[in-house]
């Protein structure tokens, strides 16, 4: 019996979602009395002896580049095989953009109840139950997985890394990889940004910004603090900044530790995307803005003039110039 | 070509969320119901353009629910297709929904199956990967533009930070997200044509449901805001760092 964790990575790197993916499996098999382990697909570079600090003894590798890439079909039979190999009773994702893709499908191919977008561990003193994000972080479901076989996909930024000292065993299941059907002629990736799901802080700009010229501010504030930037809907239809920014209930739900709104009005649309981010501090020039009463912190002033001041105090607290 | 669209209905996305009996269900007393904006939005549209560019194509909806989603399967026909199926059916578990919309998929051999991005209710983005599984089938998520060239389509979908446009032969399964289509509005002809398309309903295939729903919750309430004078900003950079130890 164990608890599978999959880990997810993307060029070359394990990502800080599998971390926290990891630590949360490895309580979980604490809970359930069993031991954990990790489920690597495809080739890396990170050494991962070393992944043994967030709780697994050990980490099985199937080593074909064919699953670097993201087709589910493939991947699925392979995941499947696995579970069966490590008699795994409970599989563990991170319910990022993989995670999505994959758990679904195995769910479906193991008959293996699937909780997607887990927030909390599983209470397990009647059945196996787990706490989840609905109606768009408005509110949390309860749900109970009733399978032999339980998969759970975890929100990102949900669980926190725990690490401990310990090392994994390495070991290669030997299991046969079919030939992918989805082919890739191109990818754009925005290197050097900070990925918006996975960040522990944003900054956001809305309408309030007037245009994508003024912008800079944005940026080199969430420079300084290692942050991502977002920004709400009407900003993206009107392509002041990319699509892939726009968070909200129609589009990415994040769930920082810190997130900076400037210049948004906090819809209750807009709020559905960012409401289980733990602190938020809103800056906006209306007083009635409803976004003031889902902050913790708040500033009533222009931006224009209140961000430069932000950027300056963080520059003196950060030491640059 | 043969296109089915999966489509749900929603609490209005301004609906007040509230449960009852217990905190066991969803309170629906006076909520407004809509299609799922991405099934509506972005699915139905695409799926309707390729119609127009090719009007042989059949294009079908689904939905899993009772007849209340009625209302709403005629607004989804008012934006275009010919005609949707109903199974009559009232679950949560997306094991459950995903093996009733497998098995109509069966039956139909469609080429195409369409679904949102997720559930703007339950979130699951499930629904489409276990239908994808259940008909082993290629399945594309998260999808931001789609092209057909033949029996071929053209993908587009979000990766972790940024995009890839994939190649994928027929049939495939694609959850559609923003980028794939434009909203649209249905116009009297459409509202008018609706009335008359068929809406079939068929009983539901039995499936035991994987999860159930025990309980819901509410957010805790946040303790209310703190102000910080818009003259002195340095003050907000203090909280952060010293009380709120975020920065
Ligand atoms: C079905 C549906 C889904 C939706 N999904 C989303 C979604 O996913 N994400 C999303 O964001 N929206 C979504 N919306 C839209 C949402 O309802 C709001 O219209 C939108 O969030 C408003 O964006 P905003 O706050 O940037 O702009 P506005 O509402 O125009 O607000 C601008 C704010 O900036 C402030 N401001 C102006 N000038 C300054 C200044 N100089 N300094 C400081 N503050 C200033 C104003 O006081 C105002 O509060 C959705 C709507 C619908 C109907
Ligand atoms: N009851 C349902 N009937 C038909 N399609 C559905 C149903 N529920 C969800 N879907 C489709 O599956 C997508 C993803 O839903 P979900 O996995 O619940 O987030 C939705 O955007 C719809 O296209």
């Amino acid at each position: 019996m164990s608890v599978l964790i999959v880990i997810d990575h993307s060029d070359g790197h394990i990502k800080k979602s599998s971390f926290e993916a990891l630590s949360y499996g490895a309580k979980v098999a604490e809970i359930i009395g069993t031991t954990a382990e990790g489920i690597l697909l495809g080739t890396v570079s990170d050494d991962l002896a070393s992944i043994g600090k967030y709780g697994v003894k050990k980490i099985n590798r199937v080593n074909n580049e064919s699953l670097n890439h993201l087709d589910s079909q493939i991947i699925t039979d392979v995941l499947a095989e696995a579970v069966n190999q490590t008699n795994a009773k409970v599989v563990v994702f991170s319910n990022n953009i993989t995670g999505k893709a994959v758990a679904p499908r195995l769910s479906a191919k193991l008959k293996a109840g699937l909780v997607a977008g887990a927030i909390a561990l599983p209470e397990t003193a009647n059945g196996f139950v787990v706490k989840k994000t609905v109606f768009s972080g408005k509110a949390f479901a309860n749900v109970a997985i009733n399978t032999d076989i339980k998969i759970i996909s975890l929100n990102p930024n949900s669980y926190h890394v725990a690490e401990t000292d310990g090392t994994a065993e390495v070991a290669v299941l030997n299991i046969n990889v079919g030939s992918p059907k989805i082919k890739t002629v191109s990818t754009a990736k925005a290197s050097g940004e900070v990925s918006l799901t996975e960040a522990e802080i944003v900054v956001s700009g809305g309408r309030g910004l007037k245009g994508p010229e003024n912008w800079g501010m944005v940026e080199e504030l969430a420079k300084l603090l290692g942050a991502a930037t977002a920004c709400s809907r009407p900003v993206a239809d009107a392509h002041w900044r990319p699509h892939h920014e726009h968070v909200g209930q129609t589009g990415i739900a994040i769930a920082p530790n810190l997130y900076i709104a400037i210049g948004i009005s906090g819809a209750i649309q807009h709020l559905a995307g960012v409401n289980r981010s733990k602190t938020i501090v809103v800056i906006n020039k209306d007083p009635e803005a409803p976004f003031f009463k889902a902050a913790d912190y708040g500033i009533v002033g222009d931006a224009f003039e209140v961000v430069p001041k932000v950027i300056e105090a963080v520059k003196k607290l950060k030491g640059v110039n | 070509m043969k296109i089915l669209v999966c489509i749900s209905k929603t609490p209005d996305t301004t609906a007040k969320i509230a449960f009852k009996d217990n905190n066991t269900k969803f309170a629906s007393e006076g909520v407004q119901w809509i299609l799922n904006p991405y099934d509506e939005w972005y699915a139905l549209v695409r799926a309707i353009e390729l119609k127009e560019k090719d009007p042989s194509t059949i294009l079908h909806l689904i939905t899993v629910a009772t007849a209340d989603a009625d209302p709403i399967i005629r607004k989804a026909l008012a934006l275009g297709g010919d005609e949707a199926i109903r199974v009559n059916a009232d679950s949560h578990d997306s094991y459950f929904i995903a093996s009733q919309i497998a098995e109509v998929a069966k039956q139909g051999a469609y080429d195409i199956i369409f679904t949102g991005k997720e559930t703007i209710d339950y979130n699951g983005s499930s629904i489409g990967g276990m239908v994808a599984g259940l008909l082993d089938v290629s399945y594309i998520s998260l999808a931001t533009k789609f092209e057909l060239n033949g029996l071929t389509a053209t993908v587009t979908r979000e990766i972790e930070g940024g995009e890839e446009t994939d190649e994928v032969a027929l049939p495939v399964v694609v959850s559609c997200q923003k980028g794939v289509a434009e909203q649209r509005i249905p116009n009297m002809k459409g509202i008018m044509g609706a009335r008359t398309k068929p809406l079939k309903v068929v009983e539901p295939t039995s499936v035991d449901a994987l999860t159930s729903i025990v309980s819901f919750e509410l957010p805790p309430a946040k303790a209310g805001v703190k102000l910080i004078p818009a003259d002195n900003p340095a003050e907000l950079v203090r909280l952060l760092h010293e009380e709120a130890k975020l920065i």
